[in-house]
């Protein structure tokens, strides 16, 4: 289903999620539209993870719907995530540590995959060339992220730098509409901030992203569209210029007067 | 010399069954970290069903074809109904149920089939020095377990599979449907572990009678590395042909002993095993 740049990609309206007496997300609103950058921000267990959880399906909201192209979500499991077009890398990562790094892309691949696992299990030359061709994508996409080299190798040995552009090339390789980015810049030096900064616009072309990171650097230079939650509810969403002087963010987020805050 | 090469072709045969029972119970300690105490129970089920096919037919194949089937079914059945229920149970519980289910199963095989032994018959002839019987044994396990290994390190099935059992969450993110890889992985871990039985089996068939193989094939996995599919199929070959010397040149009665004495050996000194990687435990 092709869609414009106006219409909603992925919609969460009102999702309130409780854990116990915790209330994490509270009546929370979000959309997504196609090839915008959303950055999601708050201070720690401000909600902004439970509402990726939410989004992947890990979590079932308490009250509240998320539909993704208009069509409504409804007990979606993690597993269909990457049929329906979303990738979601993590903050610890999740590389499997058994895999190479070619292995590692390859597994983030299946969506694109023509044959099922029968044909798989038996071989067919059709499953062959299938495998063949997945091989060839998920080199083509190492070698866009500069890390082509290590794709014999297991993740394990590599500098955290790296681990973070295979990553990154596991949930590309699947060619997603929508792409949560959970911390990506976390542990990077600078200057691969600032490549990362560049990679994030780039990818507008073709996806649009949800970046949750603390850099407030990086989220005012690489943002459309900023959403900022505290103790589980938005509390203010707007360009990254109309966050940077909301009061209360800086009062409930950044604790510092509004002059104070990085600039893009 | 000749006594030597003679005990080395002998300990072959039975290595390759033990390496397969062993390789079918490496498949699902990857995936789930369960040892399947079931395992030779499921085997056990599966040969008998050969035996009565085999009997009621009058062929051999038709036996084992229905053999590889039924337990093949009877893996699937015992993850879906015993051990997924038990996903979130202490990592013990489901260890406990599938050694419950030993004990079921060999009763049941009991009380469908009677507890006297019934004459089961080999693949091939089964007389001289490495019979056709051997070679097939050898060659089957060979087989299957290239096809395993080629399966799980060639193929995108294998690939998912093998992501399912490092990581089931992250797996699942990348759209890995892990209950239907573990579903298969206990179909296919129960196809190897029947093929096992039908091997081992001969030439008698009782509810006990794979007891003592289990023990040989559970030493052969920790030998070879619970986590290492290889490793397995060499432990357990290394095995039968270590087990073969100890009974030819010191004794048979001495074989269980030596088998639980090398058990013990490598989980005291490289509890990973010989070609295990030590891996942190959450505790």
């Amino acid at each position: 289903m092709s869609i414009t740049s106006h219409e909603k990609l992925l919609h969460v309206g009102g999702v309130t999620v409780r854990f116990g007496g915790l209330v994490a997300l509270s009546e929370v609103s979000l959309t997504i539209r196609p090839r915008t950058v959303v950055g999601v921000i708050g201070p720690n267990g401000a909600g902004k993870t439970t509402l990726f959880n939410v989004v992947c399906g890990f979590i079932r909201p308490e009250t509240g719907d998320l539909s993704w192209k208009g069509r409504p979500l409804r007990k979606h499991r993690p597993d269909q995530l990457a049929g329906l077009g979303i990738a979601r890398t993590l903050q610890g990562l999740g590389l499997f540590g058994g895999l190479t790094v070619l292995e590692n892309v390859m597994t983030g691949a299946g969506r694109l995959a023509r044959t099922g696992s029968l044909a798989s299990l038996l071989g067919t030359g059709k499953s062959a060339r299938d495998e063949r061709e997945l091989r060839d994508r998920s080199m083509a996409v190492l070698t866009e992220l500069d890390v082509a080299h290590v794709a014999q190798l297991h993740p394990g040995a590599l500098p955290y730098g790296v681990r973070k552009r295979v990553a990154l090339a596991r949930a590309l390789v699947s060619e997603p509409e929508l792409l949560l980015l959970d911390e990506p810049a976390s542990g990077l030096s600078t200057g691969e901030m600032d490549e990362l900064a560049d990679r994030i616009r780039a990818l507008t072309e073709k996806t649009a992203v949800v970046l949750v990171e603390h850099h407030m650097d990086l989220v005012m230079r690489v943002c459309d569209e900023v959403v900022v939650l505290d103790f589980g509810e938005v509390i203010a969403s707007g360009s990254p210029d109309e966050v940077r002087v909301d009061p209360a963010v800086a009062d409930a987020y950044l604790g510092t007067a509004p002059e104070e805050l990085p600039s893009a | 010399m000749t006594t030597f090469f003679n005990l080395t072709l002998a300990g072959l045969s039975s290595g390759a069954v033990f390496a397969a029972l062993g390789l079918s119970l490496v498949i699902i300690y990857r995936a789930t970290r369960v040892v399947n105490f079931a395992q030779p129970a499921l085997a056990l089920i599966s040969s008998y069903v050969a035996y009565s096919v085999t009997k009621g037919t009058g062929s051999y194949w038709l036996g084992f074809a229905a053999a590889i089937v039924v337990g093949t079914v009877l893996g699937i059945a015992v993850e879906r109904l015993l051990v997924r229920p038990l996903r979130n149970a202490p990592e013990l519980s489901p260890i406990i149920a599938t050694m419950g289910l030993l004990l079921v199963l060999q009763a049941v095989a009991g009380m469908i089939w009677s507890n006297e032994p019934h004459a089961f018959s080999y693949a091939f002839d089964f007389r001289g020095r490495f019979s056709a019987a051997d070679l097939f044994a050898v060659l089957a396990v060979l087989v299957t377990a290239t096809g395993v290994l080629l399966l799980f390190k060639f193929t995108s099935l294998g690939l998912r599979m093998r992501a399912a059992a490092f990581n089931p969450e992250v797996a699942r993110l990348l759209g890995v449907r892990v209950g239907v890889m573990l579903t298969l992985g206990w179909g296919l871990a129960a196809a190897v572990g029947s093929l096992a039985g039908l091997l081992a089996v001969p030439p008698f068939i009782s509810p006990t009678v794979l007891d003592e193989v289990f023990v040989f094939a559970l030493t052969a996995a920790v030998l070879g590395g619970l986590d290492n599919p290889l490793g397995t199929i060499v432990g357990g070959l290394a095995l039968g042909i270590g087990l073969s010397y100890v009974a030819g040149l010191l004794g048979p009665e001495l074989v269980p002993l030596a088998a639980l004495a090398i058990l013990v050996s490598v989980l005291a000194v490289r509890p990973a095993g010989l070609f295990g990687r030590a891996t942190a435990r959450r505790v």
